[in-house]
């Protein structure tokens, strides 16, 4: 996984609450066996036309968004399936932190193991931060995790929380498997007590 | 201190706490299917790690598959077909159990969990996929996660995790005629909202939810996701230990006995503490159709369509008129005067022997409207076989319904059953989200028997004047 430190950079505006991972990533797209190259594909019946061509009218199809790195939204954002699709597009298409008021679990989890950070902010912070967005490339936003900030354009400072083991992993790109076969061993003394006094979960 | 059911479950699956508070949890069942595990399988291989207890973990193939004969000579699509194939090939190479496409116990993986006895009360149970809050139903901690997290989870056979919030859904009284499990939990998510559940595991109690048959059961587990709940549960009793106990699964012997011993002490303490509590009279519960592109955007089959003017909040007025326009609706339109072009029965919601039970009863004697398309998708190879054996099958087809071969088919837009840009659906599955039943498609959810109702009127109709003409044998 790649480290997540500190990032400035575009910002594109989706002011809707609920976006779900069917609109980051619909399933037809999911068919892949590989994780790079769903970018292309996200938002994708939105950014596109039946035919294929751009909507023009979507955020990500317009200067300077087609090169954001942060995507700024409302509520829940990530609802609904569990596809880890959903971040690998937001990453290959090079967006790597959303901000939002909240968002929903399982999005939040496969966001942290593939180095896009989800920051929490109060709604009013997500409002202004969307009209911050809406004034495009001048408007840079940065957003340190190391300090647990998102700084405006205008140097005003929003402090978002973050649990201390995820915030460690991410910033040195740790993967978390090699993180837990550190307690291999205690693993392994569930293990055995458990198949002590359930036996009827382990299969012949 | 009296523990809920979700905090019993979880106590006894804590491996170690780190010091940030974050549980490594153990995972007694993973289940797995194939579009959620080629790149957890790749990264497996590029470590050099091995699944540690492939005993328990179970492979079944169910997103991709055709649902007509065609399933029988082989996956069209090129992608599909390679998916597939990975999770066969994966499936070898690392000593995976894996039902075999064709055989009769393949189906939806949240249905054949318990059906085959492997889900089971107080175990902790994980699968790349949302809808694993299904299995909550067997009075189990189950819940979906990502593609990283099942390399985690094969690798070590546990997960990080930090421990959810517990809140309790109470559904008192008597379910009315006509309506089911479905409606309850639509009830729920219109009431609690799609992010009503963030952070939590629900908890489903009162008299209702006990009534509620195991199907039922896990229709309302199924949906939890939709309210963005962690996972949904419900506390095993007899009606569980007797649904079990039917199951290949069951332990037996002086197992069965230790089994049933732990799983009676499961349920929540008296004066176990709930941090959240919504009540529910479930006499007040009217068969429930969504209308929007949201499942918290739904209404009793006597509402109206919405006129998105009378909301203040810009934004949620923004997006009452995108899923007004989305959804092809006019303001103050009666939702039975909706026509449909699809009725889709089927999908990890609702395909189970009961809900086609369900939809047979009402299907009785009667036909499908000329214009409507409507199909029923048993969840199962063994859903099937039972289905054929109580002949509700000839019921279906002799009403114009198509029986199709177990999958997901029409529940996403990832096999050959989709909607066409434009097409208006009835179906049991669990998200109208924009799209998810193909581009451009609109769908209602419902249960199976008002999805069986709307077939038959050619719109979406009231179930409850849909008495069966007799009763089913
Ligand atoms: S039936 Fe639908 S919701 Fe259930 S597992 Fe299949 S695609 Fe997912």
């Amino acid at each position: 996984m790649r480290a997540f430190t500190t990032l400035t950079g575009v910002a594109a505006p989706m002011p809707a609450a609920n976006i779900d991972t069917d609109k980051i990533i619909p399933a037809r797209f999911l068919k892949s066996i590989s994780r790079a190259g769903f970018g292309k594909h996200l938002f994708a019946n939105a950014r596109f036309n039946e035919d294929g061509s751009e909507n023009p009218d979507f955020v990500l199809n317009q200067e300077p968004y087609r090169k954001a790195e942060i995507l700024i939204a409302y509520e829940n954002f990530g609802c609904g399936s569990s596809r880890e699709h959903a971040p690998w597009a937001l990453l290959d298409f090079g967006i790597r932190c959303v901000i939002a008021p909240d968002f929903a679990d399982i999005f939040n989890n496969n966001c942290f193991k593939n180095g896009v950070l989800p920051v929490r902010l109060p709604r009013e912070v997500c409002e202004q931060l969307i009209e911050d967005a809406k004034l495009g490339g001048n408007a840079r936003i940065t957003v340190d995790l190391e300090r647990q900030v998102v700084i405006r354009p205008n140097g005003e400072e929003h402090h978002f929380p973050v649990d201390a083991l995820r915030k460690h992993l991410m910033l040195n790109g740790l993967d978390d498997i090699g993180q837990t076969l550190q307690h291999a061993a205690q693993i392994d003394d569930y293990e055995a007590k458990q198949k002590a006094s359930q036996p009827w979960l382990v299969q012949a | 201190m009296p523990k809920t059911l979700f905090d019993k479950i979880w106590d006894a699956h804590v491996v170690d706490t780190l010091p940030d508070g974050t549980a490594l949890l153990y995972i007694d069942l993973h289940l797995t299917h194939e579009v959620t595990t080629p790149q957890a399988f790749d990264g497996l291989r590029a470590a050099g790690r091995r699944i540690r207890r492939p005993d328990a973990t179970l492979g079944v193939i169910d997103h991709n598959i055709a649902t007509d004969a065609s399933r029988y000579t082989g996956i069209e699509d090129p992608e599909s077909a390679l998916q597939v194939a990975t999770l066969e090939k994966n499936a070898v190479e690392f000593g995976m159990p894996l039902i075999p496409l064709l055989d009769e116990r393949q189906g939806i993986v949240h249905v054949i969990g318990p059906e085959l006895g492997r889900s089971l009360p107080g175990m902790t149970i994980v699968c790349g996929d949302s809808h694993t809050s299904t299995h909550g139903a067997m009075g189990a901690l189950a819940f979906g996660i990502g593609t990283s997290e099942v390399e985690h989870v094969l690798a070590t056979q546990t997960l990080l995790q930090k421990p959810a919030k517990n809140m309790r859904v109470q559904v008192d009284g008597n379910l009315a005629f006509g309506c089911s499990g479905k409606d309850i939990v639509l009830a729920v998510i219109g009431m609690i909202g799609t992010a009503g559940g963030t952070g939590h595991v629900i908890e489903y109690a009162g008299d209702a939810i006990r009534a509620l048959d195991m199907a039922g059961r896990m229709t309302v587990c199924n949906m939890t996701i939709e309210g963005g709940a962690r996972a949904g549960m419900v506390a095993p009793d007899q009606t569980t230990f007797d649904y079990i106990a039917r199951t290949p699964g069951a332990p037996k012997g002086a197992n069965w006995d230790s089994a049933l011993a732990w799983w009676k002490s499961l349920p929540s303490d008296q004066g176990a503490v709930f941090d959240k509590v919504v009540t529910l009279a479930a006499n007040e519960i009217a068969p429930q159709v969504t209308w929007g592109t949201s499942p918290e955007d739904v209404l009793p089959i006597t509402g109206i369509i919405p006129n998105p003017a009378d909301t203040e909040d810009e934004t949620r007025r923004a997006q009452l008129q995108r899923m007004v326009d989305y959804m092809g609706l006019t303001p103050g339109q009666r939702l039975q005067d909706l026509s449909v072009d699809v009725v889709f029965i089927g999908s990890c919601t609702n395909s189970r022997i009961e809900d086609i039970r369900a939809a047979a009863a009402i299907a009785k004697g009667r036909r499908v409207a000329d214009h409507v398309r409507a199909m029923v998708v048993p969840g199962s190879g063994l859903v099937k076989l039972q289905a054929e054996k109580e002949g509700l099958d000839r019921i279906l087809l002799e009403a114009g319904f198509e029986w199709r071969e177990p999958g997901c088919s029409m529940c996403l837009g990832m096999n050959p059953d989709k909607l066409k840009p434009g097409q208006r659906s009835a179906s049991t599955s669990n998200r109208n989200f924009e799209g998810r039943q193909g581009p451009g498609g609109r769908t209602h959810l419902l249960s199976p028997a008002m999805a069986a109702a709307a077939a038959l009127a050619g719109h979406l109709a009231d179930v409850r004047d849909y008495q069966p003409q007799e009763a089913l044998s």
